[in-house]
């Protein structure tokens, strides 16, 4: 009886330690290529002005790694030009986060031109302007009707894109969006949960490009790598800002959105008119000059820091301010 | 905490009534309808479906081994802890890291949400079996039946109380965490809640109202089930 108790307690005690370990794993699977190239585009230094220590101001974003980068960017750079500042990086969607604005919760956040356009003011993808100017001038001008102020766009812009393994690129020779078609009954395409009925996503490419396609699959957008990888997604629905992009050029490849079905949005900061005026020159100052540096590159080895190599978005923010020269 | 203060609309009770039955328009969709009890059935049968899967492969693996070792009275201490270390079991990061060895799907699924429904199983059979009067079962022996005949006719009858409890437990866990199942390549009514962009938010109470409504009619449909299986001996007593 005693030993057949002991072998069941070490028996448990290993199931024990398997269970755990499988959480353990699962948690903390990172990529160990490290890419750190530093892009460094001199620039002016932030300067501090003792006026706006009067100001206190809180930054928001909503809560994935590249809008909690962006909300860093923005906060830390505020900071140093000598404003009290707060973060609230965990809104949730980009209804929720306007409300905020609207509400005085937040100062301002960044939303990319194309979701403003499309999200908040009802306007078809397909009408959303694919320069960059043009699609800020028009969110600027549907911010203004609500009392908001739209700061000027960044460099870089986020889009939606077909992606796929370059070796079944190569295979098929897709190197556009309407290489596929002809072929697509064929393929099975993955992406969230929401792109099936999203017209700037699956919608979109079934509409503009008269896709068809084998099945598509919903899945959480943290393994649309993993389906490329494990084979199972011919496509998948990628984003251009991607850190696996600019790390595994050889790997994963997008095709050209060539019909602009996926509208691009380079990212604008909204504010409430009122908080602008109160907080002075210094803050759309600060917000325009800080952006400057942020181009596509950049942006793509921004996220690798925080997606791939586990660094926080505020190490990762402080690190770009630093290395473009805006702090000291 | 924002963003539940400010939430710009709150959903009514009304609207996700009229999201269930009626098609409705989205913003983001390019004119395509969306919900409507067409859709809502749909998902709702896929649910269904991952359910019972998950359900079944957690009772084939759970209910022989509670049952073997209850009666033959050992491995307690195997029985409980097994099930409360699968209680911890994230499940999200189950589905993940076999996402990285099996890939999303059905099966990705129907295994994870098979974790969630052993441990209740496990330790509801062990326990069940295990406190069956040790004189009925000696008195079976007497009239010299097999070990397996007094499983299947004194102990089991006799467990069916604690044993549908622990299935009713395992039933809950996985109907209503198959709702995150759109993660991981299966559309279920949490299709409704996790895309509150597409469906609004009249579309995740309406799909926060269907799990909830499908949960209830399981558990009342287990439990009617159990009334119908339990031996007349042992509806008289208060348990």
């Amino acid at each position: 009886m005693r030993s057949e108790f002991t072998r069941l307690r070490a028996g448990i005690a290993l199931l024990l330690a398997l269970a755990l370990s499988l959480g353990v794993v699962a948690c903390g699977s990172s990529s160990d290529d490290g890419t750190s190239s530093e892009e460094g585009e001199s620039a002016g230094a932030i300067v501090s002005n003792p006026k706006n220590a009067k100001v206190s101001l809180t930054i928001g974003s909503k809560n994935f790694p590249e809008q909690e980068i962006l909300g860093e960017i923005y906060a830390q750079a505020l900071k140093a030009a000598g404003y009290k500042v707060k973060s609230d990086l965990n809104l949730g969607s980009e209804t929720v986060a306007l409300q905020a604005v609207k509400s005085g919760a937040i100062s301002g956040y960044p939303e990319y031109a194309s979701t403003a356009l499309t999200s908040f003011f009802g306007i078809e993808p397909e009408e959303v302007p694919a320069g960059a100017t043009a699609a800020y001038e028009k969110s600027k001008t549907e911010f203004e009707k609500e009392g908001l102020t739209a700061f000027p766009p960044t460099p870089f812009a986020s889009a939606n894109a077909v992606g796929t393994t370059k070796k079944f690129a190569e295979k098929e020779g897709l190197k556009t969006v309407s290489d596929l078609e002809g072929k697509s009954e064929s393929m099975t395409l993955y992406g969230s949960p929401e792109c099936r009925q999203r017209i700037d996503c699956l919608a979109g490419l079934e509409k503009y490009y008269g896709l068809k396609f084998k099945s598509f699959h919903p899945v959480d957008i943290g393994l649309r790598y993993t389906v490329l990888e494990k084979g199972q997604a011919d496509l998948s629905i990628l984003f251009t800002t991607d850190p696996q992009l600019a790390a595994e050029k050889d790997k994963f490849v997008i095709l050209e959105d060539d019909k602009e079905v996926f509208p691009a949005g380079n990212v604008i900061f909204v504010s409430k008119k009122s908080t602008v005026e109160k907080a002075g020159p210094d803050y759309e100052k600060t917000i325009v000059e800080v952006q400057k540096g942020l181009t596509l590159e950049v942006m793509q080895e921004l996220d690798a820091r925080v997606e791939l190599e586990k660094q926080t978005p505020k190490e990762a923010a402080a690190a770009y301010l630093k290395s473009a020269g805006y702090v000291g | 905490m924002i963003a539940l203060i400010s939430s710009p609309r709150l959903a009514s009770i009304q609207g996700a009534i009229e999201f269930i039955f009626t098609p409705q328009t989205s913003n983001v969709t390019g004119g395509k309808t969306v919900g409507g009890i067409h859709q809502v059935l749909e998902l709702l049968v896929n649910q269904l479906e991952l359910t019972i899967f998950a359900l079944a492969l957690s009772m084939i693996v759970a209910l022989p081994i509670g049952l073997y070792l209850g009666h033959r009275g050992t491995g307690e201490l195997f029985a409980t802890v097994i099930g409360n270390a699968g209680r911890a079991i994230p499940e999200l990061a189950l589905i993940a890291f076999m996402a990285a060895l099996i890939g999303v799907g059905v099966l990705n699924l129907t295994i994870a949400l098979a974790v969630l429904g052993i441990p209740p199983l496990l330790t509801n059979s062990f326990v069940g079996i295990h406190q069956v009067d040790r004189s009925a079962v000696d008195a079976a022996r007497g009239m010299g039946m097999t070990e397996f005949e007094i499983l299947r006719k004194v102990e089991i009858p006799l467990a069916i109380p604690t044993l549908f409890a622990g299935i009713r437990s395992a039933t809950i866990a996985i109907v209503a965490t198959a709702t995150i199942a759109p993660i991981a390549g299966v559309l279920t009514l949490g299709d409704f809640i996790i895309n509150q962009n597409v469906y609004g938010d009249d579309g995740v109470l309406a799909g926060a109202i269907m799990v909830a409504l499908l949960a209830l009619t399981l558990e009342f449909g287990l439990a009617a089930l159990q009334r119908r299986l339990t031996s007349k001996g042992l509806k008289l007593s208060p348990a």
